[in-house]
């Protein structure tokens, strides 16, 4: 019996988590968001350098063949230093439908040149994992994808996109497809990218295999990533709020030592810390242990939503006007939590799902 | 992350089970108020004899003499719990007064109380806050003055559990005036039955005398009924506390509890529609689902931790704060679930499970507030974990 994070995963973490600080700066964080760039291309060849697209792409495709816990340590450093490069789609969800369901022939072409980091994925399901919004549909019929898709995550740029159609089935699309017209979402968050998708009679090919199953998984591990992002932009917020709170003096002393203040950072770390083994435990759920899986993603991505939410408002609080002001771009971890939270199902769609899988709700 | 026990422990949780299987019928039923009854006794001595309560206290001490392993604490908690037979006694004496005999006791007060503690035969209470020290324990006034080979203490102790139906106190009393308020502090032990000594009932809100006032006019106690020595007291102090925490926000209780609530809510209805089928109350149910699991894998880190001799460090100190929150959290839902129901108390023929959750809705929340107030952790979470400056001292008046 072993809860915890073997040796080697601390080190990938704590290597991943020295490069951020090196290459991503909150300058270079700033620089990004002002140039609208999510791909900063700096800081993704650094990650590449560190092997990260292929985390957890079988061997014999060229990958290192880690389990979404280590996924989970990445982005949850990736959360810390509001990085502004792809992971969730492109590291994570696209290659986990792939392995899932991709044949042999889907797999030798897609997977080595993700692993590589030469190509870039992104996925288009939002409506099959928070429902449909604006009237966003996919049909598809002989190998052709008509409607609208929005929120597809690190579609721009991406030389392959994994889009689920309105019956849940998943496709493969070249992101250079005729007929394909992609339009970026303007949001909240600088550091990554959502998109608007129109298909009109663009050329598609089916995942070969359970597409339904390939779907349910591709989703649990998004929302466990985004669990784990949260969590590391949660965990900076606090640690911003404390080195703020121990430096900032009002009548004569640092705000740090009225019980109000500090109070106020000893709920934030009790609301969060619990959240990291209820994510360890899912992630190694999704490795292990798959009959638990979607609940535990469900869960752990609606809890890390509300303590993240309770975590952003507070630690900018304790930031006072300091907080609210562009000046320390508090507000880039803020909005990175505020993103994390509504995509893949909000907390209390996740809650009904999680009734639903325990047999407590009607689906 | 290897959440397998692996062979040796699949083993020993089999003789756990067999145990259990074999024993089951001798497990108490009746537990008695305030003093173990006689079958409570007996089946404390069963558990000793094979190791399944007092089970890493030396044999010498009448415990079963096993070396710490927390797995095997933990698949005994975890197998007791399954099959829903009781576990060893888990008062004061066991849980605080023990440990730390053990570790700053003299050869003569180890022999002497730890083994008729252990089973049950002697039962304490602990004398430590007063009127007017709370959450500031290091101020504490009760005195005791040297006289002969004596102390004779005077003063009040306040929110003592079975004070009424202790034969032993162990208690913390100024006897260095005028030294410092942390170094003027010793940790006496004594009867009971000691002249001068009265206690009261203190009734709380659930209607129960849970807790007692005990007042000392002239209490006479052998000096040599000192632990630890003169001005020691806040030190040993500090060592049963540490185990009192261990024991509050106890992750898998509520674990339990929540599927109590699930049972509830799938069992009762109104209007004829389950409260389960309710969406807003199964809302609050996952949300606390969440919480609970969380504290339950935290529980596993922090086990894990242990295990491999780690300072888990901000970790251990949230367990008291939200576990205890959480605990209420379930309580205020199933009073919500019941609705009017869930206001009916005492003997009403209306009540579900005895009225057990508006007890636990008042008496949790006395736990939020005793052992260290919820106030105290948040400021020792503060200060230990996350290194923030302690409130500065009070300008003298």
């Amino acid at each position: 019996m072993e809860f915890g994070l073997s040796q080697d995963q601390k080190l990938m973490q704590e290597s991943v988590r020295r490069t951020l600080e090196r290459v991503a700066p909150l300058e270079r964080i700033r620089r990004a968001a002002g140039a609208r760039e999510t791909v900063a291309a700096d800081i993704w060849e650094a990650l590449v350098g560190l092997g990260l697209p292929g985390l957890i792409v079988p061997e014999e495709f060229g990958g290192s063949a880690l389990g979404l816990l280590d996924a989970a340590l990445m982005a949850e450093m990736l959360g810390r230093h509001v990085a502004p490069v792809p992971f969730l789609a492109t590291i994570v969800m696209a290659p986990a439908a792939l392995i899932e369901a991709g044949s042999d022939s889907q797999k030798e072409t897609w997977l080595p040149k993700l692993a590589s980091g030469e190509i870039r994925a992104g996925v288009a399901v939002s409506e099959r994992a928070s429902g449909a919004r604006e009237g966003a549909r996919i049909t598809a019929s002989g190998g052709r994808l008509n409607g609208s898709a929005m929120f597809a995550f690190e579609a721009q740029g991406a030389d392959l996109i994994i889009v689920a159609d309105e019956k849940g089935a998943l496709h493969l699309v070249a992101g250079k497809a005729a007929g394909l017209t992609l339009t970026p979402l303007e949001t909240i968050d600088l550091t990554r990218d959502l998109s608007e998708l129109h298909f009109d009679n663009v050329e598609a090919e089916p995942l070969a295999g359970d597409s339904g199953r390939a779907l349910s998984r591709m989703i649990a591990a998004g929302r466990i990533i985004l669990a784990a992002d949260t969590l590391g932009a949660g965990d900076m917020m606090i640690e911003k709020a404390v080195d703020y709170a121990r430096e900032r003096k009002q009548f004569g002393r640092v705000i740090g030592s009225f019980q109000a203040v500090k109070h106020l950072c000893a709920e934030m770390a009790a609301e969060l810390e619990p959240g990291r083994a209820l994510i360890w435990y899912a992630a190694h759920a999704f490795d292990t242990l798959p009959d638990d899986a979607s609940l535990m993603a469900a869960h752990a991505k609606a809890h890390l939503s509300e303590a993240g939410r309770f975590v952003a408002r507070t630690s900018t609080e304790v930031h006072g006007g300091m907080g609210f002001t562009d000046l320390l771009g508090l507000h880039y971890w803020f909005k990175r939590i505020g993103l994390d939270r509504q995509l893949l199902g909000g907390p209390e769609r996740l809650r009904h799902e999680a009734a639903v899988a325990q047999g407590l709700a009607a689906a | 992350m290897d959440l397998s026990y692996g062979p040796q422990y699949e083993a020993f949780r089999a003789q756990v089970r067999h145990f259990i299987e074999t024993h089951k019928d001798q497990a108490p039923r009746r537990f008695g108020v305030s003093r173990p009854a006689p079958e409570v006794l007996a089946w404390q001595r069963l558990l000793i004899d094979n190791g399944y309560a007092a089970r890493t206290i030396p044999k010498e001490y009448g415990g079963f003499g096993a070396e710490p392993d927390i797995l095997e604490s933990r698949i005994i908690a975890e197998e007791f719990t399954k099959a829903g037979v009781p576990t060893g006694l888990a008062n004061q004496g066991i849980s605080m007064f023990v440990p730390t005999l053990l570790e700053l006791g003299t050869p003569e007060q180890k022999a002497k109380w730890i083994k008729p503690t252990l089973r049950g035969e002697i039962v304490w209470c602990q004398g430590y806050s007063e009127p007017g020290s709370g959450s500031d324990l290091a101020s504490l006034q009760t005195h005791a003055v040297e006289d002969g080979d004596d102390f004779i203490i005077n003063g009040q102790k306040i929110w003592t559990s079975t004070a009424h139906a202790a034969d032993m106190m162990f208690c913390l009393v100024r006897t260095e005036p005028d030294k410092p308020k942390h170094e003027g502090i010793s940790y006496l032990i004594f009867s009971m039955s000691t002249p001068g000594i009265e206690v009261r009932p203190l009734t709380t809100m659930t209607g129960h005398a849970e807790f007692n006032e005990v007042f000392f006019t002239d209490v006479r106690v052998p000096q040599s009924q000192i632990v630890a020595g003169r001005g020691q007291g806040w030190y040993v102090a500090n060592a049963t506390l540490k185990h009192e925490r261990g024991m509050l926000g106890d992750p898998n209780q509520a674990g339990t509890r929540f599927k109590e609530i699930v049972d509830l809510m799938s069992r009762e209805t109104v209007d004829g529609t389950r409260l389960i089928d309710n969406p807003v109350m199964r809302d609050r149910l996952m949300a606390l689902q969440a919480r609970v699991l969380a504290m339950q894998f935290h529980g596993l880190r922090l086990l894990t931790a242990a295990q491999k001799g780690e300072d888990p460090g901000i970790a251990r100190l949230i367990v008291k704060l939200q576990g205890c929150e959480i605990n209420h959290q379930l309580a205020a839902l199933a009073i919500d679930v019941l609705g009017e129901l869930g206001v009916l108390y005492g003997e009403s023929p209306h009540l579900r499970a005895g009225g057990v959750w508006q007890h636990r809705y008042m008496f949790d929340l006395g736990l939020i507030i005793g052992g260290g107030t919820a106030q105290i952790q948040k400021n020792i979470i503060s200060e230990r974990g996350l290194g923030m400056p302690r409130e500065p001292k009070a300008a003298k008046a």
